[in-house]
């Protein structure tokens, strides 16, 4: 069998909307990542065992089980408890949820970093606790962890094609359908996987960029 | 919620598989990766192309593009697999990649005076590698491949949408014949999670077992997530 460009050709445009779709999800689903994940951080720091027990353990399991079963979960079994979500829905939370386990991982080995020390000239120069975070702690946390949420960035990425396992027509699922409609699968799951290929290395060069640009001295 | 519990048979059946699927997938996997990330860590200039085009390519497309490639566009080439085939051959080459990054660089980060001295003792390449460099890049290799292969565990559920009957796949089927949702789906996470306990444990036990071998100690647990290989290095 041979490649057909004619074919290829009339593809681009079906699977331009299908990228489009899977950026979509990316970007949200990343932005609830970052919110939450500083949410499960400082539920983490909290005082009481009984909450930073069982944040620890919580997200611990949603770290360690597949994706694809978790927006299962989000998409089949919340309409039976009154919560419909539509499938790119269930998508973007189901990846923001997800990913949302590994910032909080990030964010507390950056505030970990900070030393010691300065925590203690906060105290000693008797700044207001929002000073001290505002001012002295996340400013040094936020360069460590540039270059690790970077990362978690593109690996969100290359995991929406599971959303297609809930109908949600993104790259992958807009190269099957046309696979489906012609049965030739070659063209278009070939161009996905290029399209994911050069969306995922040119993220990764300007993140070198950026990780220089935040590096610590 | 007992309907689902009495088709653990069924579910069995699919974590075996699920099981079978990641160690398949972790050893082909392995084996790429020390091939490809030695050959990152080599002089010639051609070799380190090989290890650079192997990492960038197949770290960037998504495992299960990479899957769904495997099994539905190489056929039409005439290539044609078992669906476990190709679903191994998926997940191993896309989690070598990134297992070839944690190889060179844990090679890379044993201090340069080793490599000196075993230079100065007239050791070939083959027994400086063997003898002095890996044994210690193993030490610092274990924590990320622990963390690697509980993600590569995480990918096999997209087997099920290829149609192996894993661990996912067979909840759907039980969830369509019992319409227990929740029940069958809490279910499964709470086996995922088990595996990957387990999991844990036996990359720890390897951890211990390779400190043993060094005459060191455990080196200190760091996060899972921000811990860029060759921080822990002992002295």
């Amino acid at each position: 069998m041979n490649w057909d460009w004619n074919y290829t050709g009339k593809l681009i445009p079906d699977l331009l909307d299908g990228l489009r779709v899977t950026v979509t999800a990316t970007l949200l689903g990343y932005l609830i990542a970052l919110a939450l994940g500083l949410v499960w951080t400082l539920l983490r720091r909290s005082p009481n065992p009984l909450v930073h027990q069982t944040v620890r353990w919580v997200t611990e399991f949603v770290r360690s089980t597949p994706l694809l079963v978790q927006l299962f979960f989000l998409f089949y079994v919340l309409p039976s408890w009154g919560i419909t979500l539509g499938a790119l829905t269930a998508g973007i939370v189901g990846l923001g949820l997800h990913y949302s386990t590994y910032t909080a991982e990030v964010y507390r080995a950056g505030i970990e970093d900070v030393p010691r020390g300065q925590w203690e000239a906060a105290t000693a120069l008797n700044l207001p606790r929002r000073r001290v975070w505002a001012g002295v702690v996340l400013p040094q946390a936020v360069r460590r962890v540039v270059p690790s949420l970077g990362n978690y960035l593109i690996a969100l990425f290359k995991d929406t094609p599971f959303l297609f396992g809930i109908t949600v027509t993104e790259l992958l699922g807009s190269a099957f359908d046309e696979g489906a409609h012609t049965l030739k699968y070659l063209e278009p799951i070939t161009v996905a996987g290029l399209f994911f290929i050069a969306v995922s290395v040119v993220s990764s060069l300007a993140l070198r960029r950026l990780e220089k640009h935040y590096a610590t001295h | 919620m007992s309907e689902v519990l009495d088709s653990y048979p069924l579910l069995l059946r699919g974590a075996w598989t699920t099981v079978q699927i990641t160690v398949y997938g972790a050893v082909f996997a392995l084996v790429l990766a020390l091939a490809f990330g030695l050959a990152g860590t080599a002089r010639g200039r051609l070799l380190r192309a090989v290890n650079r085009i192997y990492v960038e390519f197949f770290r960037g497309v998504a495992a299960l593009v990479l899957m769904y490639w495997f099994f539905y566009a190489l056929p039409l080439l005439g290539l044609r697999f078992t669906p476990i085939a190709a679903a191994v051959l998926a997940i191993g080459l896309n989690y070598g990649a990134y297992g070839a990054e944690v190889v060179r660089g844990s090679v890379e980060a044993v201090p340069r005076a080793q490599w000196e001295a075993a230079c100065a003792l007239n050791f070939t390449a083959a027994q400086r590698m063997r003898r002095v460099l890996l044994p210690q890049a193993t030490a610092l290799m274990l924590p990320p491949f622990g963390n690697l292969l509980i993600e590569l565990m995480k990918a096999t559920a997209g087997v099920s949408l290829v149609s192996i009957a894993d661990l996912t796949f067979r909840a759907k089927q039980i969830q369509a014949s019992t319409g227990q949702t929740a029940a069958t789906f809490a279910v499964i996470l709470v086996m995922y999670f088990v595996i990957a306990q387990a999991l844990q444990v036996l990359v720890r036990i390897a951890e211990r077992r390779t400190a043993r071998m060094l005459g060191r100690g455990l080196p200190p647990r760091r996060s899972p997530a921000a811990a860029p290989a060759g921080e822990a290095v002992l002295p």
